[in-house]
């Protein structure tokens, strides 16, 4: 169990860095402006608009590439998070993006189908993923995506993967 | 109409599709070639695309992308002459991690429409075409 009078800035700082060790070293994920928010271990994804994710200009709408893209960043990124979860909580590891090779090793996509439920509007948009399963070699996981409202997913995905093995 | 205007005409459809989807453009995506047996599109490798940055090998999202553009172009090329289309669903399997480096080739046809539902296969490789990095299977709506 975790020390209950753990400094409050110290549990943080443990928790940001280790999140920040599995986003921030990832070109794509910056090239494509997606940023995690974190509260305790819930993360929500965030795609922060930009005109080069229009994929249909006349509507606009964005790019159905993008909405994939966005669920499969989601669904790694929460794999992996909650994969290292415990040995981070226990110390065993400290994930820092300044330290490359104390970056976790990410989860392998095997398969990925993503239903279009309504077009991306031409604004940001968020999106959680949910370990359904994870075995010690495969995974499964699913992925809501939303925009305006949480009840009105506009994409909804399930994929598989490949957990990475010796760390 | 003669082979030669027909390519010419073939390859004004490809680049005005391509210019016309803005994400498309900041991937950089090539269109190699569309007509009515489907498109094929190429995505020069880029720093900016990489997802594990260890290896260096493209983010499966960037496949994504790349089939799900191929796959739309594919539908908008069919001889039925869709007006529009948007993607339904579409599945990827990845088989391998692209070669760092390499472009990403993806060819896309529909293998059979409706009057209001397109179904789409497609393929991607890297240098090496004889191992696929990934398919993709879709369907598309058809606005007529």
């Amino acid at each position: 169990m975790a020390d209950r009078n753990e400094p409050l800035a110290a549990i943080k700082s443990r928790r940001d860095k280790a999140l920040a060790a599995l986003v921030d070293g990832v070109p794509y994920i910056r090239w494509l402006g997606i940023a995690f928010d974190r509260r305790g271990d819930e993360l929500t994804a965030v795609l922060s608009y930009d005109r080069k994710l229009i994929g249909n200009p006349a509507l606009p709408a964005i790019h159905g590439g993008v909405t994939a893209a966005f669920l499969e960043v989601t669904a790694i990124v929460e794999l992996a998070w909650t994969a290292i979860w415990d040995d981070m909580e226990e110390g065993r590891i400290a994930p820092d993006a300044a330290v490359p090779d104390s970056l976790p090793h990410l989860p392998k996509t095997i398969d990925f189908t993503v239903d279009y439920l309504r077009s991306g509007l031409p604004r940001d948009a968020y999106a959680r993923a949910q370990v359904v399963r994870s075995g010690r070699r495969y995974a499964s996981v699913r992925v809501e995506a939303w925009q305006d409202n949480r009840s009105r997913l506009f994409a909804q995905a399930t994929g598989h993967f490949l957990m990475p093995q010796n760390g | 109409m003669p082979e030669h205007e027909d390519q010419e005409k073939r390859k004004r459809i490809a680049r005005q599709f391509i210019e016309a989807i803005p994400h498309a453009q900041a991937l950089g995506l090539v269109m190699d070639d569309i007509g009515p047996d489907g498109a094929a599109i190429s995505l020069p490798w880029h720093a900016d695309l990489v997802g594990d940055p260890r290896s260096g090998v493209i983010h499966g999202g960037v496949i994504s992308a790349l089939m799900d553009t191929c796959s739309g172009a594919a539908v908008m090329a069919h001889p039925t002459c869709p007006r529009s289309t948007a993607t339904i669903d579409l599945r990827i399997d990845y088989m391998r991690a692209a070669t760092p480096g390499q472009a990403i080739r993806a060819k896309a046809h529909c293998y059979h429409v409706t009057r209001s539902v397109a179904f789409v296969r497609a393929w991607a490789a890297d240098d090496d075409e004889s191992r696929p990095v990934a398919t993709a299977t879709g369907a598309f709506t058809i606005e007529r």
